[in-house]
């Protein structure tokens, strides 16, 4: 589930007078703090009243009017024109084209016993592709990680899970490229597509499961419409980003030759550009492959419903195997696309001898990778993966053991830690939330956007504080910001601790980076499991699952913040005697205070996509509602206005953050 | 050199793997054996809702589809709403294990049309407040609900805001919780775990360290066969009792779980219809399945040849 929302701009207004400035920062920090004790306060005074609860099986107007809606798109699928000659046509397309890559490398057409290319074809493809946009080292990677799936006993699985990803980005990218440049190249389009994208990323995906398959019906189209849902939005941002990052001169330049249009966007603009564009299909995988494990519900074929299956059983071993081959997959494909981002750049700066034999072994690879595809696909020992999976059955029993050890050991530690932080921090924060008036808190809100963001920020936290009343879900969404706050302090936490100390250190960066790549995107239900076992089905352990899954993008954030520090600096320091942790609390962090606030609001964003996963393992609320919306009819409306509720939130705490970026970074 | 050197080893690669080759089986060569069963059967789409019991429902049936009837059998794993919305839109033909959901009924099968039932599996499903064996026998009058506010504070926990946790689990479960603790003036609070792992792991870990637990729980199910949960009795059930949902005061009624087939599939004269009409078992047999999935990590149709192997008879009564 990850959100990929663009960097902040940095270059803000003209920065003030050093004196002014720190009086103008002192005076702010006291504002926040005079809103803060007004709140509290008046939480005395209104405790309890106006607070707009709801209970778990009540509904709103608003709720039911939604199931209405949804009723009639049932009831009149078969009737309506738009669905006999429009959805049902994007299904036809989208389905022969996933059936036609399962055909190829997963799933048995008819007339074959296996698949068109067996494992073997398969391997010699990544590797060859890899090799020839990437380089050596990725083609080796992505053939021993390919070999692993079938040594895990999973081929056939991950090459579902493969044919459905590649499907999805493809059509994701067949749209999210051509709106990318249109948004690079347009301000006004920009402007209308951003909200857009916003929604299309944090409407939890569980909300349109269910009418997706209304209308596209059960089957790959569904899967694979949920899946670009969520994966084109960050290949059109970045697409739009590397449009706008070329040098304006550049395009002027252009212009002033005489270029039209056409010309400058081809000749120039996308060339330019076309590092930056990788990177966007980059994130374009990591989303897809984060949204293997939800497509399962919906009959997707692939890791993912090994996962899911496993853990009805509590299958934890089994879990862990199918998520690893994701997180294989998602390395794989992330350092490939990475290593083709850079390729051309690095060779023009290495000046490899070999360069002029590049053509000559392109086509060389080219024999030996059509050699192997031919053998997989007439001998069987080259197209069913030979051996057992006892790979993956020695993986499974290891992951058993190691739960079984910590279940066992680590649960009265667990549960003070747990302990400690609903009592102290959690639950009063959560009262203070959800029994003040719902007027209170709102206008909390709205006066700490004001200072903090600016007047703008204020405006829209007012907005969306209207609509989140109107979703009749107040208090849920309450007590789901309550644990989202809590989540992003422990991020921030852990993303300081380790940021500054994989900045300060290549090695540490080397050694802790693969372990929080494989947390971004092993399905979280695998860890879920064990955490349940630790935390019980509380709140806590969908904060803890949250901070799982957000913590490495806030260190990796700061991590690089601290390392763009200046060295000089850091030597001045040095040398004027400060001790390290001078140089770290006066220099290093203060230095890297952009990326802080960044990391913040990276951090807020991620553990908000969480909510749904929490509320999997009693974290109730917002994620609870939306669960229950997806599981009963009757609770369809509810779960869809707390899908949008949490939209709102992510919507209101994202503008609050950036803008406080903008002015922090200023 | 080093060109040269890569170059010669890529092609004695290619050499080898081709020489080599020459020696292993061609595919294709034993699709005598595998495409002879089409039969008049065709393919069957079978719903496979997400618990164990369910699997193993699922599983019987797809093996005795494919093995006695020849059918091609399609299990798609679904929620419940979402496996209903499909009798409409023809994905799929048959659910085997429905409980109640006297909502979908009313929405597919009077007021769409495009399903109807089919009847009985001969389960009986039972719903109710559990607690895990070693609390039942160390305070044996906690079995009644009665006495449940004596406990209320042993119940307690971070969630429970002051008062004992009734834990809940899957939202897409029957549930009357939250109505039931109210009208019984009971001193506790619903907590929504959300989603039946997270149910049966509370259960484990509880009667594992010792600890409190009540919860909503079901039969048939495999994870009783790990740890044998003991039932709270509620005030009893009496027909109609049910009829207001806010003024609910008695217990769950027991569930006749039965088969929906969508109304096309039930006209198409096809085996694999006649099959899922009669198949009829006991929660014996199913759990016996289920245990076989779920403990004994068995896939589906290992778990489903190994049983319709040791109960022929049972099975012949379904396909005559």
């Amino acid at each position: 589930m990850t959100v990929a929302i663009e960097k902040p701009d940095t270059a803000g207004p003209v920065e003030p007078e050093a004196p002014a400035r720190k009086a103008l920062k002192a005076n702010r920090t006291t504002v926040v703090a005079g809103i803060l004790v007004a709140w509290l306060v008046l939480f005395f005074v209104l405790r309890g009243r106006q607070t707009l609860t709801l209970a778990t099986a009540d509904l709103t107007d608003l709720h039911r009017w939604f199931n209405d809606v949804n009723d009639s798109v049932g009831a009149n699928r078969n009737s309506n024109p738009l669905f006999l000659y429009f959805f049902n046509e994007i299904r036809l397309v989208i389905d022969n084209l996933v059936t036609f890559d399962q055909h190829l490398i997963s799933q048995p057409p008819a007339g074959r016993p296996v698949p068109v290319i067996g494992w073997l074809g398969v391997v010699g493809i990544a590797g060859y592709v890899s090799w020839a946009v990437g380089n050596w080292r990725v083609a080796l990677l992505a053939v021993a990680g390919f070999t692993f799936f079938g040594l895990q006993g999973l081929w056939q699985e991950s090459m579902d899970t493969l044919a459905l990803t590649v499907s999805a980005v493809f059509v994701a990218l067949l749209f999210a490229i051509p709106l990318g440049i249109w948004a690079g190249l347009s301000d006004r389009f920009n402007r209308i597509v951003t909200p857009l994208l916003d929604f299309m990323q944090t409407m939890p995906t569980f909300v349109y499961l269910a009418p997706l398959t209304l209308v596209f019906l059960i089957g790959p189209a569904s899967a694979t419409i949920a899946t670009v849902i969520y994966a084109a939005p960050p290949a059109i941002r970045i697409t739009a980003h590397a449009i706008r990052s070329v040098p304006e001169t550049t395009a002027e330049a252009a212009h002033s030759l005489g270029a039209t249009r056409r010309q400058s966007l081809q000749k120039v603009l996308l060339p330019m550009s076309k590092r930056t564009v990788v990177m966007g299909v980059n994130q374009s995988i990591m989303a897809a492959l984060a949204m293997v494990t939800i497509a399962a519900l919906i009959d997707a074929p692939g890791l993912g419903k090994t996962v899911v299956q496993a853990l009805q059983s509590l299958d934890v071993g089994t879990a862990f195997n199918a998520g690893l081959a994701i997180v294989v997959m998602a390395i794989v494909l992330d350092r490939v696309t990475t290593a083709a981002s850079t390729r051309e750049e690095n060779a023009r700066r290495s000046k490899n001898r070999f360069l002029k034999w590049r053509t000559p072994l392109l086509g060389a690879g080219a024999v030996v990778t059509a050699v192997l595809i031919y053998l997989s696909h007439t001998y069987v020992w080259a197209a069913d993966f030979p051996g057992d999976g006892t790979v993956g059955s020695h993986i499974a029993s290891a992951a058993d053991s190691v739960t079984d050890w910590a279940q066992d050991n680590l649960s009265g530690l667990t549960n003070a830690i747990r302990d400690v932080i609903t009592n102290v921090l959690l639950n009063p924060f959560q009262s203070l939330l959800t029994d003040s008036p719902w007027w209170l808190v709102g206008m909390v809100l709205v006066a700490l956007a004001v200072v903090l963001g600016g007047w703008k920020a204020g405006i829209t936290t007012a907005v969306c504080v209207g609509l989140l009343v109107g979703t009749g879900v107040w208090s849920d969404a309450m007590t789901t910001t309550a644990s989202t706050l809590v989540a992003t302090v422990l991020v921030m936490v852990l993303g300081i601790v380790f940021g500054v100390w994989m900045g300060r250190s290549m090695l540490v960066d080397r050694l802790v980076r693969p372990t929080l790549d494989a947390a971004q995107v092993m399905p979280p239900f695998v860890y879920l499991v064990p955490f349940l076992a630790l935390f019980g089905a509380t709140r806590f352990t969908a904060i803890v699952a949250a901070v799982v899954y957000a913590a490495p993008v806030a260190i990796k954030i700061i991590a690089d913040g601290v390392r763009a520090v200046p060295e000089t600096t850091v030597e001045a320091a040095t040398s004027a005697g400060c001790s390290t942790r001078q140089i770290i609390t006066k220099v290093q962090l203060p230095m890297a205070r952009s990326a802080l606030t960044l990391a913040t609001n990276q951090g807020l964003i991620y553990v908000l996509s969480m909510v749904v996963v929490g509320g999997l393992v009693g974290a109730g609320a917002l994620g609870y509602d939306v669960v229950a919306g997806f599981s009963q009819g009757e609770l369809y409306g509810k779960g869809l206005a707390a899908g949008l509720a949490i939209v709102l939130l992510g919507v209101m705490f994202d503008r609050i953050t950036q803008a406080a970026a903008r002015r922090t970074g200023a | 050199m080093a060109r040269k050197w890569r170059a010669g080893a890529a092609g004695l690669a290619v050499l080898g793997l081709t020489l080599t080759a020459c020696g292993g089986a061609k595919v294709g060569d034993d699709s005598a054996d595998s495409g002879g069963s089409s039969g008049k059967c065709g393919t069957f789409n079978l719903a496979v809702n997400p618990w164990v019991g369910y699997e193993a429902d699922a599983a019987v049936v797809a093996y005795v589809a494919e093995h006695d009837l020849g059918c091609t059998v399609n299990k798609k794993d679904l929620k419940e709403e979402i496996a209903w919305q499909g009798f409409g839109t023809g994905e799929i033909d048959a659910v085997l294990e429905n409980w109640g959901h006297d909502d979908l009924k009313k929405k597919y099968i009077t007021d769409q049309k495009t399903a109807v039932e089919a009847g009985s599996t001969g389960n009986k499903g039972v719903i109710g407040w559990y607690v895990p064996p070693w609390l039942a026998k160390a305070h044996p009058d906690i079995l009644d609900y009665k006495n449940l506010n004596k406990y209320a504070d042993r119940f307690k926990t971070s969630e429970s805001g002051g008062k004992g946790q009734l834990l809940d689990g899957d939202p897409s479960y029957v549930t009357n919780d939250a109505a039931l603790v109210k009208n019984l003036k009971l001193n506790f609070k619903v907590v929504y775990a959300g989603s039946e792992t997270a149910l049966i792991q509370a259960y484990r870990k509880a009667e594992k360290n010792k600890e409190w637990v009540l919860g909503y729980f079901y039969e048939p199910q495999w994870f009783m066969s790990e740890v044998p949960l003991k039932k709270v009795a509620l005030p009893p059930y009496k027909k109609g009792c049910d009829a207001d949902a806010a003024k609910i005061a008695c217990d769950y009624p027991v569930y006749d779980l039965d088969k929906i087939v969508s109304a096309k599939f039930a006209k198409s004269g096809s085996p694999a219809y006649d099959l899922v009409k009669k198949f009829h078992w006991t929660n014996d047999d199913q759990n016996t399945v289920a245990k076989y999935i779920a403990v004994e990590k068995m896939t589906p149709e290992a778990a489903a040849k190994k049983w319709v192997e040791a109960n022929k008879d049972k099975v012949d009564a379904w396909t005559k």
